[in-house]
């Protein structure tokens, strides 16, 4: 496993706003994580269909990067895509309505849980085409570069996306036109059930897109203030220096490829693989600090679960009464 | 009105675009610097610089990707494709991506960009160069498909593409590229899409038709006429959307359709025709709806094999007369 390289602060000598930075950093975490907890309950119920990819281990990675966005930022991501919009402030009940192909869903139902979008919140799609993610990001940030903009993109995908000739045609011409996107793969050692030795001829994925001209590193992906810490850095060489950066998150998935795995650990990895990395569960990691450096206490925390668990509850509640789009909606939104 | 070629003629609709809104940029391979495989953005790049005239990789995934976000967010990408040919390699962007987003994001996010390039054979330009394949992107929803046979309507569909809110293929002839016209120099002459043009009248047949295809089948009417048989010429210029109407009201007066295109034939764009009109216009038939197209062959190379594969006047002309027979 790879090593924490930037060494987080410890929580004692924070001030308040960082804190309750801190704090944010875990409720948006716990969020997510209840939500796929209730997504998963959903798709027992067959309420939601179709392909269901949670984000559950791998929470870190969205909440440290997102956590360090201004307004005029982009996120583009792929199809286990239900933590960008949480961490960006979504309405969770608009998401679980949309996973349940509601008309009050954030598409109006016709998107479902691969294909979220939220122009409010700046998040500009989910994909289920593996690399396709990565052509619309370039372009997001092509458009901030050509309107000379400052913002800045970032564009969310997994290691199998490594593969995808798609990739190395962006990672060419946003290197050539110096485009303000920051490429995160998120190295969950799987590309479904595929392991990274199995698919990528060289494993060190920092290493394989290092040469196109822009910045790459390995970080941490399972220790949300290393990632803050990175995202913090990254982000700012990007605003201001306006080229892109290739950033390999070292993560791990705690659930099935899909909700449809029913077999955990699954086939393709060991029982004991899975425990070892569950001991890093990020949330676990963050708590720990937190409760020990008496910036939260347990009876705190579980209220906040308990709140988290009360909008969770709503959301689906909200999404369970909606009304199915109508008929109607069907030959709706084809043409603008 | 000005006399121009069709190549000119779509130059000058992207210079007024150019000129009329920054967010608007061209983009494809060699159409800077080189100044565009056929000449189209001849002189572009020396007046716009690199900036909105961009030199691309030879990546058409990548380059219609980026142009596919870049639209969302609101900018207007005009993609030069070298030959339609290659627009098979960004069938993922085009149909996946850029005719899904505005459906998919429940309609959140528009995506309004003009994939543009001469489709359809040249000469001896070989199995990877000359095809069409304009059914493949009208059979997609959420695309718009604009094929335009003169100068005057190249210029004026063109401008409705860019202004368009939507992903529009637009494919240009490579052998009507020198075809001269008179194009109307208001620079808000514009061509609304799903409007058929009726480029002859006649009584006796009609032919559905588009692209190269309405100048072959202008040559066969002359033939024809000589011969007494007058035929009505249905130029389609898009067909998606698709000006059915014109199509019957020509079906009622004639009772006799006959498809003409160069893309092929199995499963072409002709069979959509056909089924339209036995579907709706059953009544006003006199005859089976004939087609004459593309062979159901990779393009040949030898000039002797490429003349037989794609359509001719003469070819045309029997289809006609087997049609009156």
């Amino acid at each position: 496993m790879l090593k924490t390289k930037v060494k987080p602060k410890t929580a004692s000598k924070t001030t308040s706003k960082e804190k309750a930075e801190l704090i944010e950093l875990y409720r948006q975490m716990l969020l997510i994580r209840r939500f796929e907890e209730q997504c998963n309950v959903a798709y027992r119920q067959a309420k939601i269909g179709g392909y269901l990819h949670l984000y559950i281990g791998q929470e870190a990675v969205a909440v440290g990067f997102i956590s360090q966005l201004q307004k005029q930022d982009r996120v583009v991501g792929h199809y286990r895509d239900h933590g960008y919009v949480l961490a960006l402030g979504s309405d969770p009940k608009a998401v679980m309505a949309e996973l349940l192909g509601k008309e009050t869903g954030l598409c109006k139902g016709k998107g479902g849980s691969m294909h979220l979008y939220d122009r409010d919140k700046n998040f500009l799609g989910g994909y289920g085409i593996i690399g396709g993610m990565i052509g619309i990001a370039t372009g997001v940030a092509f458009k901030q570069r050509y309107m000379q903009e400052d913002g800045v993109t970032l564009c969310f995908f997994g290691d199998g996306s490594m593969n995808a000739g798609l990739l190395h045609e962006c990672f060419n011409m946003a290197g050539l036109w110096d485009l303000p996107v920051i490429y995160i793969v998120e190295n969950n050692k799987y590309a479904m059930g595929t392991a990274l030795e199995h698919h990528s001829s060289e494993t060190n994925l920092a290493k394989r897109a290092s040469v196109y001209g822009f910045p790459s590193k390995q970080i941490d992906g399972m220790d949300v203030l290393s990632v803050r810490a990175e995202a913090r850095e990254v982000i700012k060489h990007v605003r201001e220096k306006r080229e892109p950066y290739f950033v390999e998150a070292i993560t791990y998935r705690f659930v099935g490829h899909g909700a449809a795995d029913i077999t955990d650990p699954g086939s393709y990895r060991t029982k004991e693989e899975l425990e070892e990395w569950k001991e890093r569960d990020p949330l676990e990691s963050l708590k720990a600090i937190l409760v020990g450096d008496g910036v939260i206490s347990e009876s705190e925390l579980q209220t906040m679960d308990d709140e988290i668990k009360a909008i969770v509850k709503e959301a689906a509640r909200f999404a369970d009464e909606s009304a199915d789009p109508p008929p109607d909606a069907l030959f709706e939104d084809v043409l603008a | 009105m000005a006399q121009m070629n069709y190549r000119d003629a779509i130059r000058l609709a992207l210079i007024e675009e150019l000129d009329r809104d920054e967010r608007v940029f061209l983009i494809g391979e060699d159409i800077g610097r080189y100044q565009g495989t056929f000449r189209v953005t001849e002189g572009l790049f020396d007046k716009y610089g690199p900036t909105r005239v961009i030199d691309a990789p030879i990546s058409e995934p990548g380059f219609v990707s980026m142009a596919v976000g870049a639209a969302m967010e609101g900018l207007k990408p005009v993609v030069e494709m070298m030959t339609w040919s290659f627009g098979i390699l960004a069938m993922d962007q085009i149909v996946n991506h850029a005719a899904k987003i505005y459906y998919k994001s429940g309609g959140a996010c528009p995506v309004p960009m003009v994939i543009r390039g001469p489709a359809g054979p040249g000469k001896q330009l070989a199995a990877q160069h000359s095809h069409s394949l304009e059914t493949w992107f009208a059979h997609s929803p959420g695309l718009k498909v604009v094929l335009p046979s003169t100068p005057a309507d190249a210029k004026g569909l063109l401008k409705t593409a860019i202004h368009d809110n939507n992903p529009i293929i637009f494919m240009e002839h490579p052998q009507i590229y020198g075809v001269k016209g008179d194009v109307p120099e208001d620079p808000n002459f514009k061509i609304p899409f799903g409007v058929a043009d009726v480029k002859r009248e006649g009584n006796h047949a009609t032919i559905v038709t588009y692209s190269r295809g309405v100048h072959l089948s202008l040559e066969a009417a002359k033939q024809l006429a000589e011969e007494g048989i007058e035929v009505e010429i249905v130029d389609l210029r898009t067909i998606a959307p698709i000006d059915m109407e014109t199509v019957f009201r020509s079906v009622a007066k004639t009772h006799r359709a006959i498809v003409v295109h160069d893309d092929w034939r199995f499963a072409g764009f002709g069979a959509e025709i056909a089924a339209q009109v036995q579907e709706y216009a059953f009544d006003e038939l006199d005859a089976p709806v004939l087609r004459v197209a593309g062979a159901d062959v990779p393009m040949p190379y030898s000039r002797v094999l490429e003349k037989l594969a794609v359509p001719t006047e003469q070819d045309i002309a029997a289809a006609v007369k087997r049609a009156l027979a």
